[in-house]
């Protein structure tokens, strides 16, 4: 297993590598989707309180939760390129950021379509939704900081320590809703006890959770190969493996 | 037909529903297919380089 790590850390084993699962990821994506779509959109019953317009919590929680999953991953995969300089570990940071940023805005904006039906506004300066606007605000920053810096390799530094400082606020999101008085509602799935949730509701939300997480598998490698031979362009791998066509 | 008309409808709140689901997709289609195209532009892009070195 550790030898297998080692191998995928490097960038010409990681390049074929990923070339090779990816049509895998696309199909465990699309049979996630598919009843993760058929069992929220169809056999999931209508809601007692808000009707059929609580369906969009089948791609705007899994787009919530994935917001902060894909930060953490970037602070932590950055860190690991700040301590041990791995290559591969700087371009994982990166790649997750504009996936990152896209879920983010997701959430926002499918929560903004849910909430003027539900609370009669589109948007509320209160703590769950400002401070998801930070988490948007924050990826958009290291984005920026990214493509600001010519050097790739110290702006990947610089984008780590921005993303670690930012890290203070994925807690605030999560508790934002225990810890303020809210007008977003509090949380159905991941308390410790029961999930307040039926399951004919709750397994099409796993399946939409699941289907999104493989999604960024496959963006994140799809742009981790784009990064990887932008960045390698002059070493004899990337050389060899362009020299047939 | 009344079926598929029920559900577009969403109690009413087909307007919010499909709204949220187009632009979800619509957005998560294109931050693959982007970065696709890219790769192979990219790609052709250094066989051009590297053939001009020769």
């Amino acid at each position: 297993m550790m030898r297998f790590i080692h191998q995928l850390a490097s960038p010409p084993y990681f390049y074929h590598f990923s070339g090779k699962v990816l049509p895998w990821f696309l199909g465990l994506f699309l049979v996630f989707l598919s009843y993760g779509l058929y069992g929220g959109l169809v056999l999931a019953p209508t809601d007692y309180q808000q009707g059929e317009s609580y369906r969009i919590i089948y791609i705007h929680v899994p787009a919530a939760w994935m917001s902060l999953f894909i930060y953490m991953v970037m602070a932590i995969s950055g860190a690991i390129g700040l301590i041990w300089h791995i290559k591969l570990a700087d371009v994982v940071a990166i790649s997750s950021a504009p996936i990152g940023a896209m879920f983010t805005l997701l959430a926002l904006v499918t929560g903004s379509i849910w909430g003027k039906p539900m609370w009669g506004t589109w948007w509320e300066w209160e703590a769950r939704l400002t401070s998801e606007l930070v988490l948007l605000f924050l990826y958009l920053g290291v984005i920026a900081l990214y493509n600001a810096v010519e050097d790739k390799r110290t702006a990947s530094r610089a984008i780590a320590i921005l993303a670690l400082v930012g890290v203070v606020n994925i807690p605030i999101i999560h508790y934002s809703v225990e810890w303020w008085n809210t007008l977003h509602q509090g949380p159905t799935v991941t308390k410790f006890d029961k999930p307040s949730i039926h399951l004919s509701m709750l397994l099409p939300l796993l399946s939409m959770a699941v289907a999104f997480k493989v999604y960024y598998g496959i963006g994140l490698l799809v742009r981790a190969r784009n990064e990887l031979l932008q960045r390698e362009r002059n070493t004899g791998w990337v050389r060899e493996l362009l020299h047939d066509e | 037909m009344n079926n598929l008309n029920e559900f577009l409808h969403m109690g009413g709140y087909g307007a919010y529903v499909w709204s949220a689901y187009g632009i979800t997709f619509v957005a998560m289609i294109l931050a693959v297919v982007i970065p696709l195209r890219q790769h192979s532009s990219l790609r052709q892009r250094l066989i051009k380089q590297f053939k001009r070195k020769k």
